[in-house]
């Protein structure tokens, strides 16, 4: 599904990814773990098009095609989904016309009408059921005066909307309460099939006890040093990064 | 010859062609004068620094319809709010046109300034407020002395007009040039209440300037909306002199948008002569091209305990300019005024400009004043939140500046009126997504 060769990235002539190679497959759930800094949230960025971030050398092959020249949008009609770290305040549109208008849009790409009005509500509430969202929730102004957890469990309510075929979730754990925690994984682990691909990128294991994941890669320094299987996420939470930085510099 | 010698010698033939008792006759000719002195006012004067009248004088204006033109309904249609059943005042190249119009004396008069001009029956009226407000500044003199035709408005006390009125300037370009000058005058009695929707299109490319005088008299308790749609071709200029004399107890509110025509110059002029009376002045400015818009507005706290509120948007694309220049004058009696002023603006061109500057003359010690001015571009990772979920740019940036606009359009009292802005919004942003934000 995913393949990225070589992929090195930079932001005002300053490279933060130094040569990424990852593949994702179908139905595969990857974890990116990794120091603060050490390119996580670019690699995402870069995935889903953010203009910013220059790709220097290397590709990204999306479901067998280069998707470098395509623009974000174009990539999220293609089914990459990003949920962000830090979601954006949008003051004045609400959570309900701002999905409204993204679903409606990722249709009219694919040559698709406007989804009827009744249908569209249908949708929306089956998915903040889901969610266990307040319905008020929804004609509120997107992420505006949100907590950190609302915020992360309104990127997955957005997620479950679209159904994307890759997810990213940039530290979508941040900011949950347990309970929480569990809604949101649960959401994530509905939406999972042998057609799609999620990749985590996470700094604990918490999550990881719920959306288990199948490969765990190490970022730093803007390269993928270390890969396992979920056991490296357990090992990292007891050792933290000091030894995977020592093998690197040794 | 200029188009000021131009104006100043065509007076005394259009003054021998109407027939006017002397009050208003000696109005005129005290106008005329005014005009004369003054000029057409120039980038030398501190309320004109940043609007240049220059390149829309150049034309050669005619100044008085030589015809009499008619239009069909069926292609003017979209400039109605046609959904709302309402009242009409239109005018084709400053003439009332009967058939496009529904006006009525049924308990409120909604009809003509010319008639109000000439018919005894409403002598009185006109005696006490036919130029009580409009300044002595030179265009709000120049249309005085030509002023003739335009939308008179008398609701009586105790009145809620159910209706909208719809006064419609239309201009159909049948001379090479024209220069418009109409005059409304809109007179709400006690404990009334009525909503006015003004717009001024032209139909075709040949330039027009339209000069408008508008006086509104909000009395006691009186409520008064009104709305001003600008959304004109870009040959068509306008200047927009406004003026609101409020009684005690009054709101009147005047919402501006502003999408389209060359160069508009607002002129919004509050006065408030009562307690508790609350002013509400709000615009969404969106224009391109090298289009200009200048809100120039002014409220008057003159009497204790008065509230105005002031909320002016701006996009700005292109090579467009805008100009917002608020004054708020407190005098030593007002006390306890709350003023409040806030102008945001959304440059999306490196080569739009806007020029905002708040003037605060406050002369009383308890009052709240707050102004706040910010300019600022659209927001780049809102931009990328946006698309990175499958709203590609046009329709990204479109729902910002929306959204920006959105406090100003929520307050708009008519449904039909509402969505109609946001249609023209979404027709000016050329995208087609709802908007039921
Ligand atoms: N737009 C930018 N401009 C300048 N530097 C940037 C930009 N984006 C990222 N960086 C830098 O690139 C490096 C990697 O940042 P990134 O956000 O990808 O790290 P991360 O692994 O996600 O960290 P964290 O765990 O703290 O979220 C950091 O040094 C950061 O300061
Ligand atoms: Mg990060």
């Amino acid at each position: 599904m995913l393949k990225i060769n070589n992929l090195h990235a930079s932001v005002e002539d300053k490279g933060i990814l130094k040569g990424i190679n990852l593949e994702v497959k179908a139905g595969e759930v990857h974890a990116i773990m990794g120091p603060n800094g050490s390119g996580k949230s670019t690699l995402a960025s870069v995935i889903a098009g953010k203009e910013e971030y220059e790709v220097t050398d290397g590709n990204i092959i999306f479901e067998g095609e280069d998707i470098e020249e395509l623009a974000a949008e174009e990539r999220a009609h293609k089914g990459v989904f990003l949920s962000f770290q830090y979601p954006v305040e949008i003051p004045g549109v609400s959570v309900t016309n701002f999905i409204k208008t993204a679903i409606n849009e990722s249709r009219k790409a694919k040559g698709l009408g406007d989804m009827p009005a009744k249908d569209m509500l249908k949708l929306i509430r089956e998915k903040a059921d889901l969610l266990e969202m307040d319905r008020k929730f929804l004609s509120r102004s997107l992420n505006e005066g949100f907590s950190g957890g609302e915020k992360k469990r309104n990127e997955i309510f957005q997620m479950a909307m679209l159904e994307p075929k890759l997810a990213i979730l940039d530290e979508t754990d941040s900011g949950l309460d347990i309970d929480a925690l569990r809604i949101v994984a649960n959401g994530v682990n509905k939406l999972k099939s042998k057609d799609n691909a999620v990749v985590v990128i996470t700094h604990y294991q918490r999550l990881l006890d719920y959306i288990v994941p199948d490969f765990v890669h190490v970022l730093y320094n803007g390269k993928i040093v270390k890969s396992g299987g979920k056991e490296l996420a357990h090992e990292l939470e007891e050792k933290g990064y000091d030894w995977i930085k020592e093998e690197v510099n040794a | 010859m200029d188009l000021k010698e131009k104006l100043v010698s065509s007076f005394l033939a259009f003054e021998n062609n109407v027939d006017l008792d002397t009050q208003i006759h000696d109005i005129r000719n005290e106008a005329i004068k005014t005009f004369e002195e003054k000029g057409f006012p120039s980038k030398k004067e501190e309320a004109w620094k940043y609007t240049s009248l220059n390149r829309i004088l150049k034309e050669d204006y005619s100044v008085f319809p030589k015809h009499e033109n008619t239009i069909d309904y069926k292609d003017v249609k979209k400039y109605f709010i046609h959904d709302i059943d309402s009242y009409k005042v239109i005018f084709i190249d400053g003439k009332y046109s009967s058939y496009l119009s529904e006006t009525t004396h049924d308990g409120i008069d909604v009809c003509l300034m010319s008639a109000a001009l000439t018919k005894p029956k409403y002598r009185l009226v006109i005696e006490n407020y036919f130029n009580k407000a409009a300044t002595k500044d030179s265009l709000p003199s120049l249309n005085t002395a030509f002023s003739q035709e335009g939308a008179y408005i008398h609701i009586p006390k105790n009145k809620l007009v159910s209706k909208p009125i719809q006064i419609i300037h239309f201009s159909t370009g049948s001379e090479a040039a024209t220069l418009s000058q109409p005059r409304n005058l809109i007179v709400v009695d006690e404990n009334s209440h009525v909503q006015i929707i003004e717009r001024h299109q032209s139909l075709t490319d040949n330039p027009v300037l339209t000069n408008s005088v508008t006086e509104i008299f909000a009395n006691k308790r009186a409520i008064v909306d009104y709305y001003k749609i600008q959304n004109d071709n870009s040959n068509a200029s306008l200047i927009d002199n406004t003026f609101i004399k409020q009684k005690r107890e009054s709101v009147a509110s005047v919402h501006t948008f502003s999408f389209g025509g060359k160069l508009i110059r607002n002129n919004l002029n509050f006065y408030q002569n009562g307690e508790r009376i609350d002013s509400i002045l709000k615009g969404v400015t969106i224009i391109g091209e090298k289009q200009h818009v200048d809100h120039n507005t002014l409220v008057h706290h003159i009497e204790p305990n008065c509230e105005s509120h002031q909320d002016y948007k701006g996009i700005f694309g292109d090579s467009s300019t805008g100009v917002f220049n608020g004054k708020i004058i407190v005098d030593k009696e007002a006390q306890k005024t709350n003023a409040f002023q806030s102008n945001n603006n959304i440059l999306v061109s490196d080569k739009a400009t806007i020029n905002s500057k708040p003037q605060l003359e406050i002369f009383a010690d308890d009052v709240k004043c707050s102004h706040g001015c910010t300019i600022g571009q659209l927001d780049e990772s809102a931009m990328f939140y946006m698309q990175s979920r499958g709203i590609p740019e046009k329709e990204a940036k479109a729902l910002l500046m929306y959204a920006f606009s959105n406090n100003v359009l929520s307050s708009v009292k008519i449904p039909e009126m509402k969505q109609r802005i946001t249609k023209i919004i979404a027709n000016k942003l050329g995208v087609n997504i709802g908007f039921d934000l």
